[in-house]
């Protein structure tokens, strides 16, 4: 198993990092408006949506999902950057 | 196991077939227990009394978790630390799910979203946002990292025991605090489930808590764990989609109460308008204003009421009255505060009682909802709702994301990929709780407004009187203006009914009752678990191992483990038997504890090359004085500790104490960037650390970080 792993050339590393990081920063930012900034202009969301007042909704449930989703995603890119540079691990199921 | 901080032991394969066999058994675990909960309630139908199936269900799940302990039972270092590091994502995001679930968020959450409306869903967001801090900034690079504890990783990024030290304290006293609400929690269910003795509650609780932890460490947590997952997501679940039946005619409310929230709100405008609820209103309003004048017209008023009272008992006796009288006389007398201090401080919380219970009606889905009749002083007080709505979920997030025995969770998936997925099925798993709770909490107001309220009191609903017999702090209700029907201001709720009272509401069998409790009960028990096992192994970890004696042999570092879990445990318990109900209100402040003082160093660490031992240091000091010196300085329980008066000590920008965590984050990292600046950089050897962590690689750089660790 040692064998498949090639030490990588530090610039490969150094390429890794940043995109991880920028990956982050994007998925923070979603995680931060969909928090912060629909509470913060809760009072002037308020239209329907899907039957729900439009803050209460996003509080209650949507916010959840999104953090779900960011979760989901994050996993999924991450996985997929290994693959690229060849340091995924092996599934385990 | 040889190598703490290699990679799974299962080659390519046999995870896979290991991950099916257990899918097998859960499954059929599930289908067990639909089964045994379908025999009671034929068991019920045929005449079996509630205490015994109270009984069954305590007895049955207790048992179920200790076989679950005695199977898995290990002296292996890996095995009793971090489960052997080969527990699947899926199953590992159960055991995380109900890690955290505690018996706040099975209990409490619904019913504090009840009371609170919008305002309420600060804890939805905070409980749920904080796992993307935990998937983006920690879990991963954690796993990489591989070896046991959350000081550990403090200690081998920063080197040196003191920074470690720091960490372990910050980790025991956040955990602490919340495990003994925990075990609180179980001897409260325990007793409403079988009627026994609060303490017996304890201790019975307490086995089963430690016939798993004590014999098993991580490996019998986290089976047991799964396990408890399903039983509390069932016992939630079902009597959801029951009610929801009822109300959205769809068993998925989740996605169906939309309309039942705009019918609340049209009732909620018929109760404003209603007469005798203004009526009611206005007797709450006069109490709070006469409270008022006896605080204003302090110390004279106080001691006018003291000769009244005497003047009562004397008059009564001297008149022969009933001796029932005489003796309701002596004890208001008896009750009557001892000194004008004293008084102002029950007079002022009999004012704001009454104030809060005149005050008009909050509209369930109104944001930062004030109840002034002045538009700017409302708009005020709804502009500090706002500001404290968005420091709390500041706050939870990152307490999340700081929490030992949530982070201790990402050591024991098979793979840094795995513990990503691991994040994301935990969050599932709990985001099923946390999306029923709002809908459950509109589903029951709207009941209460239409059953009860408006109701005449001989025409109530059956639990509306079993559960204010049980307990009035449950439900309480008074005819204050005496008119024979139920007015909203005349009923109070205490949070914990929404949930429990839910399958009697929704008109299921005694039954389903007897498997929420379960359901509370196991919330409470696997969160017990993990906190305990996060304690213990901090102090037989960290401190016994890596401070006191390094060349421990591993079957010692288990028993140590072992010894020092069961000491823990007894010591919370003791602290729970003493019933602390402010200790149980102190929980929501473990959240900014651990924000504070563990959550800057966490990221930094990974995020920030530059980050050095007395940065580290400065940051956790920084944040969790600043943290504490807030909470004690404005809380209410420390202010009355402390002998301070709550007027010299006003919270800045209005922010609540429960939120200190919005001041002490940002501050912690301040001075964790300003004291790395000031100091030498970290030497070569942390740089390789960093490198290291930040990629997923398999065995060769986990082997060099480790090596570093030794």
């Amino acid at each position: 198993m040692l064998a498949r792993i090639v030490p990588l050339s530090q610039t490969s590393r150094q390429r890794y990092w940043t995109q991880t990081r920028r990956l982050t920063g994007v998925l923070l930012l979603a995680w931060f408006l969909v928090t912060f900034l629909c509470v913060f202009f809760a009072r002037d969301l308020r239209f329907s949506f899907l039957g729900w007042p439009f803050s209460f909704y996003m509080a209650a449930q949507g916010a959840l999902l999104v953090y779900l989703l960011i979760v989901f995603l994050y996993a999924r890119w991450q996985r997929a950057r290994d693959v690229a540079f060849g340091v995924a691990e092996a599934e385990n199921d | 196991m040889s190598v703490p901080g290699g990679q799974a032991l299962a080659p390519d394969g046999s995870g896979r077939a290991f991950s099916r066999r257990l899918r097998r058994y859960y499954a059929w675990f599930t289908v067990g227990f639909l089964l045994f909960v379908l025999l009671l309630g034929l068991g019920e139908r045929m005449g079996l009394s509630r205490v015994l199936i109270g009984y069954t269900f305590l007895f049955a799940t207790i048992g179920l978790y200790a076989g679950i302990g005695i199977m898995s039972r290990t002296t292996d270092v890996a095995e009793y630390y971090v489960a052997g590091r080969r527990v699947p994502a899926f199953f590992n995001g159960m055991a995380t799910g109900a890690d955290w679930m505690s018996a706040a968020s099975f209990i409490g959450l619904a019913g504090s979203l009840y009371l609170l409306g919008f305002d309420g869903l600060a804890f939805v967001l905070g409980w749920t946002g904080g796992y993307c801090l935990v998937a983006l900034l920690i879990a991963p690079y954690l796993r990489k990292f591989g070896q046991f504890t959350i000081p550990d990783f403090i200690g081998a990024r920063y080197g040196g025991d003191l920074a470690r030290a720091i960490a372990m304290a910050a980790a025991i006293i956040c955990s602490f605090v919340y495990v003994v609400a925990q075990i609180y929690g179980v001897g409260l269910i325990t007793t409403l489930l079988t009627n026994v003795d609060f303490s017996y509650g304890v201790f019975l609780g307490l086995a089963g808590i430690l016939v798993c932890s004590f014999l098993g460490g991580m490996r019998a947590v986290t089976w047991t764990q799964v396990a408890q997952c399903i039983i509390l997501l069932l016992a939630y679940l079902i009597p959801v989609a029951w009610l929801g039946l009822q109300y959205t005619s769809s068993p998925l409310p989740q996605i169906a109460y939309g309309p039942v929230l705009e019918r609340l709100a049209e009732r909620e405008r018929e109760l404003t308008q209603d007469p005798r609820e203004r009526e009611v209103r206005e007797v709450f309003l006069a109490r709070a204003n006469a409270a008022g004048e006896r605080v204003a017209a302090l110390p004279e008023s106080w001691e006018q009421g003291r000769q009244a009272a005497r003047k009562q008992v004397e008059d009564l006796k001297s008149r022969r009255a009933p001796l029932r009288e005489v003796r309701a006389a002596e004890r208001a007398l008896a009750a009557y505060p001892a000194s004008a201090d004293e008084a102002r401080r029950a007079w002022q919380l009999e004012q704001n009682a009454a104030a809060a219970r005149g005050a008009p009606l909050m509209p369930h889905a109104e944001p930062f909802w004030s109840g002034d009749p002045d538009p700017v002083r409302a708009e005020k007080a709804r502009d500090t709702k706002r500001w404290n709505f968005l420091a709390l979920v500041f706050c939870l997030m990152a307490g999340t994301a700081g929490l030992p025995h949530v982070l201790m969770r990402s050591y024991t998936t098979p793979s840094v990929h795995d513990a990503r997925r691991s994040v994301f099925w935990s969050l599932f798993f709990i985001l099923l709780l946390y999306l029923s709770a709002p809908a459950l909490a509109v589903l029951v107001k709207y009941d209460v407004y239409t059953q009860v309220v408006g109701k005449h009191f001989n025409e109530l609903p059956t639990w509306v009187a079993a559960w204010s017999r049980i307990d009035p702090s449950f439900l309480r209700l008074d005819d204050i203006n005496h008119d024979g029907v139920v007015q909203l201001a005349e009923m109070q709720l205490g949070p914990d009914i929404v949930v429990l009272a839910m399958p009697e509401i929704a008109g299921l069998p005694y039954v389903i009752t007897g498997l929420v409790a379960a359901g509370g009960l196991a919330a409470a028990l696997s969160t017990a678990d993990g906190l305990l096992l996060t304690i213990a192994n901090a102090l037989s970890h960290d401190l016994y191992f890596k401070m006191i004696n390094r060349r421990a042999s591993p079957a010692r570092r288990v028993t140590v483990a072992k010894v020092l879990l069961l000491l823990v445990a007894l010591v919370a318990a003791f602290v729970a038997l003493l019933r602390p109900g402010s200790i149980v209100s102190l929980v929501g402040l473990a959240f900014s504890l651990a924000a504070s003082s563990l959550f800057p160093a966490l990221v930094t660490g990974v995020f920030w090359r530059r980050a050095n031992r007395w940065g580290a240091i400065a940051g956790m000091l920084t944040g969790f004085g600043v943290c504490a010196y807030y909470i004690a300085t404005r809380y209410p329980f420390f202010q009355s500790a402390l002998g301070l008066a709550p007027g010299d000590w006003p919270p800045w920008l209005g922010i609540e104490p429960i939120s200190a965590g919005i001041f002490a984050v940002p501050l912690g990292f301040a001075a964790m960037i300003l004291v790395s600046l000031l100091t030498p950089s970290p030497d070569a050897g942390s740089d390789t650390f960093v490198e290291s962590l930040r990629m997923p690689e398999a065995a060769a750089t986990a082997e060099g970080s480790s090596a570093r660790n030794r």
